[in-house]
C-alpha cells in the first residue's frame, strides 16, 4: 500500500491550495515553463560555443526542418490528448506524398495546377488512411499502438510496391516553391506550419470539437455519458493527423525536389517525442499546442546545435532518446511532487 | 486493554492543519467507530496509523510499543495494522487465493506450490466462514466479496487491528450484515477494527466505543450505547440534521417517462439474465424511488433509459412517443440526462476544470456556429449553477478532483440541469457525501420536481429513497417486486421486499446471493 493517488479530493488538500497569483514561487514557475526554460538554455549554450549558430540564416533552418514534422506533431497533440498513439505518421506521409507526386508526374503530366493537384492529393490520401486507422481503432477495438503499428509497415510496403522503392522527380517550379519558396524572408515550409499551429491551438482552445477531445483523453466513459460522440471524436483525431503527414509529406516532396520512398522515416519518434517534451501526458486529457511547438523547437535546437558541434548523426540519436526519457521522468516528478 | 493509543498527534499539509492534537484509543477486540463529516480529518488519521502519511507530532502507541513514524507501510502491516481502504488493493486478474498470498505464496523448491497455495485458500477462507472460490479471479467478483478477500489477506498478515474506511458505502443491506457478522467473529478472535462510516444507525447496531472528530480535531469520544443515533448527528456537524422528508408541491402530472417491457441485450456477466420485462412510469414532477440491494438491476434500467445499453425487446416512452437510444447522445437530445452512480469513473473529469466538467454538454448552445465557445455565456451558465447548487469553489479553473465529494456531485448535477432535461435519473445522488451536502442535494432534487421534471432516484440508502421519494419501487433480482406510495412505506417493510421479494420480513426467508 503506497501513498495517496495524486488526485484523491481531499478536502484538506483543497483548502491548502493557496489562492492563484497571490504568491510567487521560482520552483513553480520553473517548473511551469521548463521546457521554454531549457530551450534557451539550449540556444545560450550552443551560441556561446559556435558563432554560427546564432544567426537569422541558421535560425531560419532550424524553424524550416522543424516545421516539416511540426505540422504533424500538431496533430499528434490531438492523438495523444484523447490518449491515442500514431506511429505510421512516418509511413503515411511518404506514402501520400509519392502517390501524389506519382499522380502529378506520370498520369497526369504537365500542368500549371500540378501543386494544387499535389497538396490537396497528398493531404487527402494522408486522410483517407488516417481514417482507417480511427475507424479499425473504433471499429474492431484494436488497440491504436497495434492499429498504427501495422499501418506503419502496411504504408512503407505499399510505397515501395507503388514506385518499386524509387523516388518520384521532375517538380516544377510552382511545385518547389512551396519547399523551398520565402514569404518575406519566411520559408514556405514555416508559415504553413505557423498556420497549422495556430489553427490547431484556436480548434483545441475555443471550440465544443476541442472541449470534446480533452474530454475523451480525461475519461472516456464521462465523455460517453455527457453526450459526447467519442468514436467520432476518435476517428477524426485519427483522420486529421493522416492528412497533416499527407501536407507535410508535399512540403517534404517540395523541399527535396523528389518525392522518396524513405522520406519520414523515424518522423514518429520526432513527433511523439514533441508533444511529449511539451507536455502532453501519454494517458490523455492534458497537454497543448503551445507545448507540442516547444517541444517540436527544442529537438530542431538540439539537432541542429550538434550538427554545427560536428556531433555525428548517430550520436544525436543517442541524446533526443535520452532527452524524451528525461523529460517524461521531470514531468512525471513534478506531478507526483506538487507543492 | 488497550491496544492502540493515538495522543495528540498533528498532521499539516502547507497551509492547513489537517489534524490538530487527535487522540484515539482502541481497545483489544474493540469495534471502534471513527466517525466525522467529510473533511473531519478521519483519513489524514488513517493514514498516519498505515504509516501513508507521517505524523507531525504526537505519540502512537500500538500493543504498548511506541511506533516509529518514518515506519513504511509495509513494517505497520508486518506489526499488524491492516488497512482497508474504500477503493481495495487487490489485482483483479488474479485469483482470491493469489490475492491473499500475493508475495508471501508457500514455496517447494523456489517455485509457488499451487497446491498448496489454494489448500492454504480454502481452509482459511472456511475458517472464516467466506462463501469464496479461491480460483475465482478477483475481477468476477462483487464488491463485497473483494472486501472479503482484503479481510482475509489482512488475517494471514496477523493483523491485530483491522481499519475499514467505509466498507458498507458500496455494499447492500443483506451484505452489510454479512460483513458484520464477520467483523462479530473477528472480534471474537480479539482483533480490534477501527470502522469509519457514515451510516449511523450500523454504528449503533455493532460498534462498542466511538471518537467523533470535526475540522482536524478530537470531538469527542465513549461507549456507543450510552448515545443516540441524533447524539452522534449532532457531536459530527455540531448541529442536529436529519433527512426532511420531501413534501410534494402539487398534484403530479402527466406521465412523462413510460417504460414497457424492456430487456438489455447484453446483460452482466456477473449477473446473467437479470432484468427482465421492467415496466414502469414516472410523471411530470414526481420523484420515483428505485429501492433494492445493489446489483439488483436499478443501475441496468438506468442505463437502458439512458441508452448507454442496448435493448434487446421492450420500449421506451418519453411523452408517449418512442424513443430511439443509440447511445446516451440520443437520450441527451431527447431530453433524458442521468447522474451516473461512479463519480470518479463515470462522472467526473479529474484533472479538468470545474468550468470544463459543468458546461460539456451543453455547449452547442452556447457556441457560435454550434463550435466557437461564448466563454463569457459558459462562466455566467457556470456561476448560476455556483449560486443555485452552492458549490463551494475557489473557481470556476479548480480543477474538479480537488473538491469534496459534495461538491463534485453539485457539480454534475449542474451539469445535469443546465440541460434542462424532462427527465432526470440519479443514481446514488448521495454516496460518500456529509450529512449536510446530502441534504441539500435532497432539496435540489425536491425544487427540480416542483418544476415539472420526471426523476428517477436510485439508492442504497433506505432512509434516502423515504426522504426523497413520492412513490418506490423495489428491485429484487431483475423484477420489480413491489411499486409503492412513499407515504405509507416502513424501513422494515421495504427492507423485506428487497430481501425476500414478499412483504413480510422472515429471517429464514434470507437467500444467498443469486448467481
Amino acid at each position: 500500500m503506497t501513498a495517496s493517488p495524486t488526485l484523491s479530493p481531499d478536502p484538506a488538500a483543497e483548502r491548502a491550495a493557496p489562492p492563484p497569483g497571490r504568491r510567487f514561487s521560482l520552483l513553480a514557475f520553473a517548473r511551469k515553463h521548463r521546457t521554454i526554460l531549457f530551450l534557451l538554455l539550449l540556444i545560450a549554450v550552443f551560441g556561446a560555443v559556435n558563432e554560427r549558430f546564432l544567426t537569422v540564416r541558421n535560425a531560419l533552418n532550424i524553424l524550416s526542418e522543424v516545421s516539416i514534422y511540426g505540422i504533424i506533431a500538431v496533430g499528434m497533440t490531438y492523438v495523444i490528448l484523447i490518449g491515442g498513439i500514431d506511429v505510421a505518421v512516418g509511413s503515411l506521409l511518404a506514402f501520400a506524398s509519392l502517390a501524389a507526386a506519382y499522380v502529378v508526374t506520370a498520369v497526369l503530366g504537365a500542368s500549371p495546377a500540378s501543386w494544387l493537384i499535389a497538396l490537396a492529393l497528398s493531404s487527402l490520401v494522408g486522410l483517407a488512411g488516417g481514417y482507417i486507422h480511427g475507424k479499425a481503432v473504433t471499429w474492431l477495438h484494436v488497440p491504436a499502438f497495434i492499429v498504427t503499428l501495422g499501418g506503419m509497415t502496411v504504408w512503407r510496403g505499399a510505397t515501395l510496391i507503388l514506385n518499386d522503392g524509387g523516388p518520384i522527380s521532375g517538380f516544377d517550379a510552382a511545385y518547389r516553391w512551396w519547399g523551398t519558396g520565402h514569404i518575406l524572408f519566411v520559408p514556405v515550409p514555416v508559415v504553413v506550419f505557423a498556420l497549422v499551429a495556430a489553427v490547431g491551438h484556436l480548434v483545441l482552445r475555443y471550440t465544443r470539437y476541442g472541449r470534446q477531445v480533452y474530454a475523451v483523453g480525461g475519461n472516456a466513459e464521462a465523455a460517453r455519458l455527457s453526450g459526447v460522440n467519442v468514436d467520432f471524436i476518435v476517428t477524426s483525431v485519427y483522420a486529421v493527423i493522416g492528412a497533416l503527414a499527407g501536407l507535410s509529406g508535399f512540403l517534404l516532396s517540395a523541399r527535396l525536389g523528389s518525392a522518396e520512398a524513405v522520406g519520414g522515416t523515424g518522423y514518429e519518434l520526432r513527433v511523439i517525442a514533441s508533444v511529449v517534451i511539451g507536455g502532453a501526458s501519454l494517458t490523455g486529457g492534458s497537454g497543448g499546442v503551445g507545448g507540442t511547438i516547444l517541444g517540436a523547437l527544442l529537438i530542431g535546437v538540439l539537432s541542429n546545435g550538434l550538427v554545427i558541434m560536428h556531433v555525428t548523426s548517430y550520436f544525436q540519436q543517442v541524446v533526443i532518446g535520452l532527452i524524451i526519457v528525461a523529460a517524461v521522468a521531470f514531468d512525471h516528478y513534478a506531478r507526483t511532487h506538487k507543492a | 486493554m488497550t491496544l492502540l493509543d493515538v495522543s495528540q498527534v498533528s498532521k499539516s499539509f502547507p497551509g492547513v492543519r489537517a489534524l490538530d492534537q487527535v487522540r484515539i484509543e482502541v481497545g483489544r477486540g474493540e469495534i471502534h467507530a471513527l466517525l466525522g463529516e467529510n473533511g473531519a480529518g478521519k483519513s489524514t488519521l488513517i493514514k498516519i496509523l498505515s504509516a501513508a502519511h507521517a505524523a507531525d507530532e504526537g505519540a502512537v502507541t500500538f500493543d504498548g510499543q511506541p511506533l516509529d513514524p518514518r515506519d513504511t507501510p509495509l513494517r505497520r502491516q508486518q506489526l499488524g495494522i491492516a488497512t482497508i481502504y474504500q477503493e481495495f488493493n487487490l489485482f483483479p486478474e488474479l485469483s482470491v487465493a493469489e490475492n491473499i498470498y500475493l508475495s508471501r505464496e508457500p514455496k517447494r523448491l523456489g517455485l509457488i506450490d499451487w497446491r498448496r497455495l489454494r489448500a492454504d485458500a480454502q481452509a482459511l477462507l472456511g475458517e472464516l466462514g467466506l462463501p469464496l472460490d479461491p480460483d475465482e479471479p478477483v475481477s468476477r467478483l462483487t464488491v463485497a466479496e473483494q472486501q472479503m478477500v482484503e479481510i482475509a489477506k489482512a488475517m494471514t498478515l496477523n493483523a491485530r487491528l483491522i481499519i475499514m474506511d467505509e466498507p458498507t458505502a458500496a455494499l447492500s443491506s443483506r451484505e452489510v450484515d454479512r460483513l458484520h457478522a464477520i467483523i462479530a467473529d473477528l472480534k471474537a478472535r480479539g482483533v480490534s477494527v477501527i470502522y469509519v462510516s457514515h451510516r449511523l444507525t450500523e454504528v449503533k447496531a455493532m460498534c462498542d466505543r466511538y471518537t467523533v472528530m470535526r475540522d482536524g480535531r478530537y470531538v469527542a469520544s465513549g461507549d456507543v450505547a450510552d448515545v443516540e443515533v441524533d447524539d452522534m448527528v449532532r457531536l459530527m456537524v455540531g448541529r442536529s440534521v436529519e433527512f426532511v422528508r420531501r413534501v410534494r408541491s402539487g398534484p403530479p402530472g402527466p406521465v412523462v417517462l413510460k417504460v414497457e417491457a424492456v430487456t438489455p441485450r447484453h446483460p452482466r456477466l456477473t449477473a446473467p439474465d437479470y432484468l427482465k420485462d421492467i415496466s414502469l412510469e414516472v410523471r411530470a414532477g414526481e420523484i420515483v424511488g428505485l429501492a433494492g440491494l445493489v446489483g439488483a438491476g436499478r443501475t441496468d434500467l438506468a442505463r437502458l433509459i439512458f441508452g448507454a445499453d442496448a435493448l434487446a425487446s421492450g420500449e421506451i416512452r418519453l411523452d408517449d412517443k418512442p424513443l430511439k437510444l443509440k447511445s446516451p447522445r440520443d437520450a441527451i437530445r431527447a431530453g433524458v440526462m442521468l447522474v451516473p452512480e461512479d463519480r470518479k469513473q463515470q462522472g467526473c473529469f479529474l484533472d479538468h476544470s470545474i468550468r470544463h466538467n459543468l458546461s460539456l454538454p451543453s455547449l452547442k448552445p452556447l457556441s457560435r456556429l454550434g463550435q466557437w465557445v461564448d466563454e463569457r455565456a459558459e462562466r455566467d451558465l457556470v456561476e448560476i449553477y455556483r449560486q443555485k447548487l452552492r458549490i463551494k469553489m475557489a473557481s470556476q479553473e479548480t480543477p474538479i478532483g480537488k473538491l469534496s465529494g459534495g461538491n463534485q456531485q453539485k457539480v454534475l448535477l449542474g451539469r445535469s440541469m443546465a440541460l434542462a432535461p424532462r427527465v432526470l435519473i440519479v443514481d446514488e445522488p448521495t454516496r460518500g457525501i456529509d450529512i449536510g451536502a446530502k441534504a441539500e442535494v435532497h432539496q435540489v432534487l425536491s425544487d427540480l420536481a416542483a418544476q415539472g421534471v420526471a426523476i428517477v432516484v436510485i439508492s442504497s440508502e433506505l432512509a434516502e429513497v423515504m426522504a426523497v421519494s413520492d412513490r418506490i419501487i423495489v428491485f429484487r433480482e431483475g423484477a420489480i417486486v413491489a411499486n409503492l406510495e412513499a407515504e405509507t412505506a416502513t424501513e422494515e417493510g421495504l427492507m423485506a421486499y428487497m430481501a425476500t421479494g414478499a412483504g413480510r420480513s422472515s429471517p429464514s426467508g434470507m437467500e444467498h446471493r443469486p448467481a
